[in-house]
């Protein structure tokens, strides 16, 4: 019996080590968006505000030079930033509607469609999900050159290139999410409407969308996440359009103020809110809906688990 | 007895009253259709040009003729490109150990012993997979910063090392892996081990007899979850390591950005493919062999 407590002990250690670990650079992140610059770069700065001194003025701003909130305006008033902010907001919408919407209509006709005639659509999927991304990346750049050369109609390199190379990856995880649950969910409560004298219209509207929702909602939290966190296809297929984590990575890799921590932080708050909020309507929704021994409140459909 | 022939002939004759039901709900093939065109064209096309480019010739800077050279294949045998796929292979499966080691536990912990806060902890591995992979990885940075506390007063100064490369492998990749092994521990049946310890196992026997066989299945498609994007990783090697410990997809890229020589970048990019594929083969033999044995 002691030894089984010591041993739940020695796991729990570990556990808060690990989150410790996993929670440590978003805190530092945090408590940086906060920092002055460094004495030297202030006392050698000749404005009144020491946030409008430039990322290679700076000075050393990995340690602590004192507190100041005024990165948050100096982020929010940049001029490349929000832009940026709001370009990767109009294509990861977009991403996340035009994947959702595929990856349903593929599910719902993939989940019950015999295993020979599947097959090949899932070998295509998974092999969207299994060549890197980068591979993906250099491969639609030059596809989409070689088609605005031969169709004058294709888009230049730019929002809409950048979108179209996204929706590959996107759509094939929103239709792995809705089709677990399409599968999971069994078919009686449709069979009993159709007994019931409701047409295959009215059965899909009001009986297998609505179950349906958690998951497509998920797909398409996760699809717009996802088109907003990347990098690796924009940053090939972009043109000259500036995403934000195409202007994020050149100021991480060619220096930056904490303005960027500063909206980075603001970013982080928005997604915690809405990861709770997802949670809660996962859960509420699982209460009025299902029985079953789900612990997780439906957060394993939100990251695609089931 | 009537009743119980009446069962009895209702449960035989079930799955043929099933298969000849007037009707099933199922949906129209053709609702493929969207996404098949989709995927001919956006995903089949590139990697079709990509082929095409691999085996063109490269005329001069940026422009090529198409044919079947396979000089850019052959270039890739020179010592300066291998060593890049071994270094790049090894970091993965070391980066994917490395994450293995530190989520397994964490994932156990959950499963195991976790009940009110279960739901609590899975969003707290969740919140940093939905928060910005540049952002993870500039916030590394600031920590590992030769001017950065750690440097200076716990004398580790390991940015624009492997070793920080290392670190931000295991940081980003955590999460991918801790949800799938997590989902498999959910699914134990945990009464096992308790009859397997009633019956004289030490927890250790019980551990590497019960659990982990029949976690096993989960821990490997996780490994495999983060192993593929981690032989393709672009964005970390370049942050974490300044350009000193570059991987595959750096030097792809760079022959897409800078050097402008796409036919050999296409060659790299069919070789990573191809090096990724071995490992998804082994993977599926691995997974049809379990679901034969039933586990």
């Amino acid at each position: 019996m002691r030894r089984r407590v010591t041993a739940k002990q020695g796991f729990t250690v570990w556990a808060v080590a690990v989150f410790a670990f996993l929670y440590l650079p978003i805190l530092v992140m945090v408590i940086f968006a906060f920092n002055k610059p460094s004495a030297t770069s202030v006392a050698a700065f000749h404005g009144s505000n020491i946030c409008n001194i430039p990322p290679t003025q700076v000075g050393n701003i990995t340690v602590w030079n004192g507190f100041t909130s005024c990165w948050f305006s100096a982020g929010l008033h940049d001029p490349t930033y929000i832009p940026a902010i709001v370009t990767s907001l109009q294509i990861a919408a977009a991403a996340a509607i035009i994947s959702t919407v595929l990856g349903l209509c593929a599910a719902l006709a993939l989940a019950r469609m015999r295993p020979r005639l599947r097959a090949p659509f899932d070998a295509l999927v998974y092999l969207t999900l299994v060549v890197p991304e980068i591979v993906i990346a250099v491969a639609s750049l030059i596809f989409f050159v070689q088609a605005r050369n031969y169709l004058h109609a294709f888009p230049p390199l730019g929002k809409a290139t950048i979108l179209l190379g996204q929706v590959v990856f996107n759509a094939s995880v929103a239709m792995l999410i809705i089709r677990a649950r399409f599968v999971g969910m069994g078919d009686t409560l449709e069979e009993a409407a159709y007994d019931l004298g409701s047409g295959p219209m009215a059965t899909f509207r009001q009986v297998t969308l609505p179950r349906l929702m958690p998951a497509i909602v998920a797909a398409a939290l996760l699809s717009f996440t996802f088109s907003f966190d990347d990098y690796v296809v924009p940053a090939f297929t972009n043109g000259t359009t500036n995403t934000w984590p195409i202007v994020l990575y050149s100021a991480v890799r060619f220096g930056l103020t904490p303005a960027i921590n500063a909206l980075a932080t603001i970013m982080l708050t928005i997604t915690v809110l809405a990861v709770i909020v997802t949670a809660i309507v996962l859960r509420r929704s699982r209460v009025r809906a299902a029985p079953g021994q789900d612990q997780t409140g439906g957060l394993d459909i939100a990251v695609g688990l089931r | 007895m009537a009743v119980a022939e009446q069962t009895g002939t209702g449960t035989v004759a079930a799955p043929a009253a099933r298969r000849k039901r007037s009707f099933r709900p199922r949906y129209p093939a053709w609702l493929t259709a969207p996404s098949l065109v989709y995927y001919a064209i956006f995903f089949l096309g590139p990697m079709a040009i990509l082929v095409a480019f691999s085996l063109a010739t490269q005329r001069g800077f940026g422009s090529l003729s198409y044919g079947f050279d396979i000089a850019q294949y052959r270039l890739i045998g020179n010592p300066l490109y291998t060593t890049i796929f071994a270094r790049t292979l090894v970091m993965a499966g070391i980066g994917s150990v490395l994450t293995i080691a530190v989520g397994y536990p964490l994932a156990y912990w959950m499963a195991r012993y976790l009940t009110t806060y279960k739901m609590l902890a899975l969003l707290l591995v969740v919140v940093p997979f939905w928060t910005s992979f540049l952002i993870r990885t500039y916030a590394l940075k600031i920590i590992l910063d030769p001017n950065g506390y750690l440097a200076k007063y716990a004398g580790i100064n390991i940015l624009y090392t492997k070793y920080a490369v290392a670190v931000g492998l295991v940081y980003n990749y955590l999460p991918l892996f801790i949800l799938p092994t997590f989902a498999s521990l959910e699914r134990m049946d945990w009464t096992l081990i308790e009859a397997a310890t009633d019956l004289g196992a030490r927890p250790l026997t019980a551990f590497r007899q019960i659990t982990l066989r029949l976690t096993l299945p989960g821990v490997i498609t996780g490994a495999l979850l983060v192993f593929i994007p981690m032989t393709g990783e672009y964005i970390i090697p370049n942050i974490l390591s300044g350009g000193n410990y570059e991987f595959v997809g750096n030097v792809i890229g760079d022959q897409f950005n800078q050097a402008q020589n796409q036919p050999f970048g296409s060659a790299l990019s069919i070789a990573l493919m191809g090096a990724l594929s071995v490992f998804v083969i082994v993977y599926i033999l691995f997974a049809t062999k379990e679901e034969q044995f039933g586990a």
